[in-house]
């Protein structure tokens, strides 16, 4: 497999104009003739869309919801970064760049980081344009909000609900290109596998979810803009539906995934009580400004909160770190909280969560300026938990939040399938091996707004093929194959139907509440060689039982839930596989990938730039075959890798 | 968190699809935690029933944290249920006593047909959206951002229409199944801008044509949609569009 990540040449700074300067142009009357099939209408998906197809070419958009503006953008609510510095605090494209390359802890190229920190601002403006109701100071500029540790200000945010605002902003622009009769709008699909034909992505294959028909849809170029990975782990901030079965599949036909163990695990979520919750709730970051986090100093005590004395609690963040505090990055809270949880002083159900505290503000600065700071989350923190957060502390975990990883791209956003191009936070792209906050948003737009439609444009200039219909062999061959595996879901089992239902005694669910533990266990917030091993044989044992015991309603046509499940469920257990060797591989730890056997003495992470300085991409091999590992390496010329220090 | 159990009975729309016909079925719970969530619920019963090889019940969610506005359903006739300001995902089981009935229903509206059990296509909605509900900028002709000043208050304001989910909920409990609330908040969030002011009068006349064509009553001025409405969309806003035009 040849990884040839297309880096401009030249000056850093003029390279992304340089780039779009070399690409070949397509004439508008030629730009019908290509069409354009894009699969996700999150952030990246809606507004690459919208944008082809204000160009001229002919778009069909997939998404698995039942409407564009459900995809999970819709949830982001701290901001999204810009280097605009309107704060006058000594912003630039440049710190913005050196805080994304340092950020992602080494690990992400210099180039694409760049180019990130350039198109930031044209994204604001775009939003604004599209009528998105930013946050404003009293004359009317744009405010700025400090951010996920940032030294300046500049994130732009709409309450607490800034991915909603960005979204609804795309979306209006696509719908709008829906009724221009330049998009075709596919919704309550699910895509199940990638079409190639001569090697070059020409289409998918799709399930409608209202007749369960299978569909061919072809094009000359396919963009996915199909979100994270995390339900991998069951229960994340993601929506109950997040998938990776776009990028699954089009890994199986030949695209590369890239650092697929790199995930974020973010501090303050509303932790787990009953198995029976379906997800982890996310509070926003900035909570722990004002609120202390703390455990009993005695483990396993077990009263309440306000019966246990100040000199019997240990503020374990201050204690350990006096500079940061409570402040201290995402990866370094998350960790301690559990080192600390199980060391068996961790609180409520199951001694897993910690408490973050804001009795010391609320004394302080009055009941008030919390409720006008956080009254929102503090509601929505009581109605999932039933507790009132201004009489007791409230209690949180780290959940899994977001996928650094995803499938390989060059520079142009390509993946190692000609013709498909990946987006958002589909693809591995600029965040290394650690994403600072409020920057998914800005890259999921950066890649729709601006990067795709001009490499996509430049791509398909040389590349009009000849249409490829749903009769041809490919689509049927393709097809043939989803086909397949929707009829041999659980059929391995007890075989005959039972009542309306067939197959054997687990339920989907309870499945992938067995992967999730397997895997935030293994390949969550700590990782070593022996569990990772563990977890691998694991996860291979629970495919097999997935193969073999999976039980589902009948008939397989039509609208079957728990069919969509069963198939996303499919793609999860083999994309933990992969993660977990990743895991393995990668003998360091950097970021967000923390192996216990690369810490210092007092804990903190080693990274190995003489041995680990790459992305790992790794190549699909065929079913029951081990992967096989490339590396592209990375060259550091404009940021000094440095050890991160905290203490 | 409380420790205790409750036990709930369902009584809940089933029909297969559009074309079958549809009938209330009554399951009694396992008892639950009051922390579940009521969709939480719903995804014990299904893994029940599915176990009893029977059809699991179908209905529509996502996010779960009340944002992407796929949920909704009648709780005891009342859209999303008894919590104010509350999409049906974040409606707890501690709100309801022991022994308690609920009776599940899909919205119902001409606009919305059935899909499956609770489920409903409200793709209504975006076609509404789509006949105007944006402002038309192409990618890259737009104005540096602060050229634009909104004053804060106003800012605010639009946001406030902004946050719409588009669940339907208003629809549903509108006895004349209209879509003004939705209308009026988008023709609001926008009107309020500098952004859309330029195709404030296209835009108003276009939504109100395309949602009397969608089959959405009109409104009578019930006031039963800001009523459920899990973003409190003010009934104001309907004024505004009625008055604007
Ligand atoms: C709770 C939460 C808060 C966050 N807060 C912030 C923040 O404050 N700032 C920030 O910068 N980032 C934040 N993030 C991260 C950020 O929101 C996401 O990374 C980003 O929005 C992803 O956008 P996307 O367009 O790549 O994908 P998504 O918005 O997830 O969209 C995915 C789309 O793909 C479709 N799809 C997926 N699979 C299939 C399939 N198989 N078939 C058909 N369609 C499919 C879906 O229907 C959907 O339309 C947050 C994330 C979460 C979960
Ligand atoms: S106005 Fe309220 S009830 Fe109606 S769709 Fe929007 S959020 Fe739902
Ligand atoms: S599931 Fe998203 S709003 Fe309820």
């Amino acid at each position: 497999m040849k990884l040839d990540p297309q880096l401009p040449g030249g000056a850093i700074q003029d390279a992304w104009t340089q780039r779009r300067r070399e690409l070949p142009l397509i004439s508008p009357i030629n730009k019908r003739r290509f069409k354009v099939l894009v699969v996700g209408s999150g952030l990246a998906g809606a507004s690459a869309a919208a944008t082809l197809a204000e160009q001229g070419f002919r778009v069909t958009l997939l998404t698995y919801h039942d409407s564009p503006r459900r995809a999970h953008s819709v949830a982001a609510q701290g901001g999204i970064n810009a280097a605009r510095n309107y704060q006058n605090d000594g912003d630039s494209i440049e710190r913005l760049f050196l805080d994304t390359v340092k950020g992602g802890d080494f690990r992400a190229r210099e180039a694409g980081c760049h180019r990130l920190a350039e198109i930031s601002g044209a994204i604001i403006d775009q939003c604004v344009a599209q009528g998105v109701p930013f946050a404003r100071e009293y004359g009317g500029t744009l405010a700025n909000r400090n951010f996920g540790g940032a030294l300046v200000s500049r994130t732009f945010y709409a309450r607490g609900q800034t991915g909603q605002q960005l979204l609804y902003g795309a979306v209006q622009a696509l719908l709008r290109q829906v009724d221009a009769g330049r998009v075709e709008l596919l919704t309550q699909r699910d895509v199940l596998d990638l079409i190639t034909v001569e090697g070059v992505a020409r289409g998918v294959v799709c399930r409608q979810q209202g007749s369960g028909r299978l569909e061919a849809l072809t094009a000359h170029a396919v963009l996915l803009a199909s979100g994270g990975y995390s339900n991998v782990f069951h229960r994340s901030t993601n929506a109950v539906k997040s998938n990776a079965s776009a990028i699954w599949r089009a890994h199986r036909r030949g695209a590369a995934f890239a650092n697929p163990c790199f995930t974020q695990i973010h501090p303050t979520c509303i932790p787990s009580g009953d198995p029976g919750q379906s997800k982890l709730t996310l509070m926003s970051e900035s909570l722990r400004n004002d609120g202390r986090v703390w455990l009993p100093a005695q483990a396993g005590d077990a009263r309440p909160a306000a019966a246990i004395p100040e000199a019997e609690r240990d503020y374990f963040l201050e204690r350990q770190y006096p500079t940061y505090g409570n402040m201290v990055p995402r990866d370094v809270a998350s960790r301690r909280a559990r080192e600390r949880c199980l060391e068996g002083h961790g609180v409520g159900p199951g001694g897993r969560s910690v408490y973050l505290d804001f009795t010391d503000t609320i004394s302080r600065e009055g009941r008030a300026a919390i409720e006008s700071r956080y009254g929102n989350l503090f509601a929505m923190y009581e109605r999932i938990t039933g507790s009132d957060s201004y009489a007791e502390p409230m209690r949180i975990y780290p959940a899994p939040h977001y996928t650094m990883g995803g499938l390989w791209v060059d520079y142009n956003l390509m993946s190692t399938v000609p013709g498909l191009f990946v987006l958002g936070e589909a693809n591995f792209s600029e965040h290394g091996a650690n994403r600072l906050g409020a920057s998914a948003l800005m890259q999921g737009l950066a890649d729709g707004l601006f990067i795709a439609p001009a490499t996509v444009s430049g791509w398909l200039a040389g590349h009009l093929h000849a249409e490829v219909n749903s009769d041809h062999p490919a689509c049927q061959a393709a097809t043939a194959v989803v086909q397949a595996r929707i009829d041999g879901l659980g059929s391995s089992g007890l075989g005959s139907g039972f009542g309306s239902s067939s197959g054997g005694g687990r339920s989907c669910d309870s499945l992938h509440r067995q992967l999730g533990e397997i895997m935030i266990g293994a390949c969550g917030i700590s990782r070593h060689a022996e569990g990772l091993r563990a977890a691998l044989a694991q996860v291979q044992a629970l495919e097999q039982e997935f193969a073999q015991e999976l039980r589902l309603p009948e008939p397989r046509v039509g609208r079957n839930p728990e069919l969509e499940k069963a198939l996303r469920l499919e793609d999860f257990l083999q994309l933990a596989a992969l993660m977990l060797r990743d895991a393995l591989a990668r003998e360091e730890s950097c970021g967000a990938h923390f192996r216990e056997e690369h810490q210092s003495a007092d804990g903190e992470a080693l990274r190995d730039d003489v041995n680990f300085c790459h992305i790992a991409a790794w190549q699909w091999n065929g079913d029951g075959q081990e992967p096989l590992r490339h590396s592209e390496p990375l060259h550091y010329r404009h940021a000094t890798p440095s050890r991160r220090n905290y203490r | 968190m409380s420790s205790t159990t409750i036990r709930l009975t369902l009584r809940i729309w089933r029909q297969e699809g559009p074309q079958q016909p549809g009938a209330f079925v009554s399951y009694a719970l396992e008892p639950l935690s009051p922390d579940l969530s009521l969709l939480e619920a719903l995804d014990r019963l299904n893994e029940t029933l599915l176990m009893a090889g029977e059809r699991p019940v179908g209905f529509d969610h996502d996010c779960r944290e009340g944002i992407c506005g796929a949920c909704g359903f009648m709780v005891n006739g009342q859209a999303h249920g008894p919590q104010r300001a509350t999409s049906v995902c974040q409606l707890y089981l501690r709100h309801f006593r022991n022994g308690d009935t609920l009776t599940l229903e899909p919205w119902r509206a001409r606009a919305f047909p059935l899909q499956q059990d609770l489920s409903v296509d409200r793709s209504a909605f975006d076609r509404l959206l789509a006949a105007g509900g944006y402002v038309s900028v192409n990618t890259g002709s737009a104005p540096a951002a602060n050229a634009l000043l909104v004053g804060r208050e106003q800012a605010e304001q639009a946001f406030a229409a902004a946050s719409c989910i588009g669940c339907g909920a208003c629809v549903a409990a509108c006895p004349n199944a209209s879509a003004s609330l939705f209308v009026a908040a988008k023709l609001g969030h926008l009107a309020l801008l500098p952004q859309g002011q330029p195709e404030r009068q296209r835009r108003s006349t276009a939504l109100q044509i395309a949602m009397a064509a969608e089959g959405f009553g009109s409104c009578s001025n019930q006031l039963e949609c800001a009523a459920v409405c899990p973003k409190e969309i003010s009934a104001d806003w309907i004024s505004r569009m009625n008055r604007s035009g």
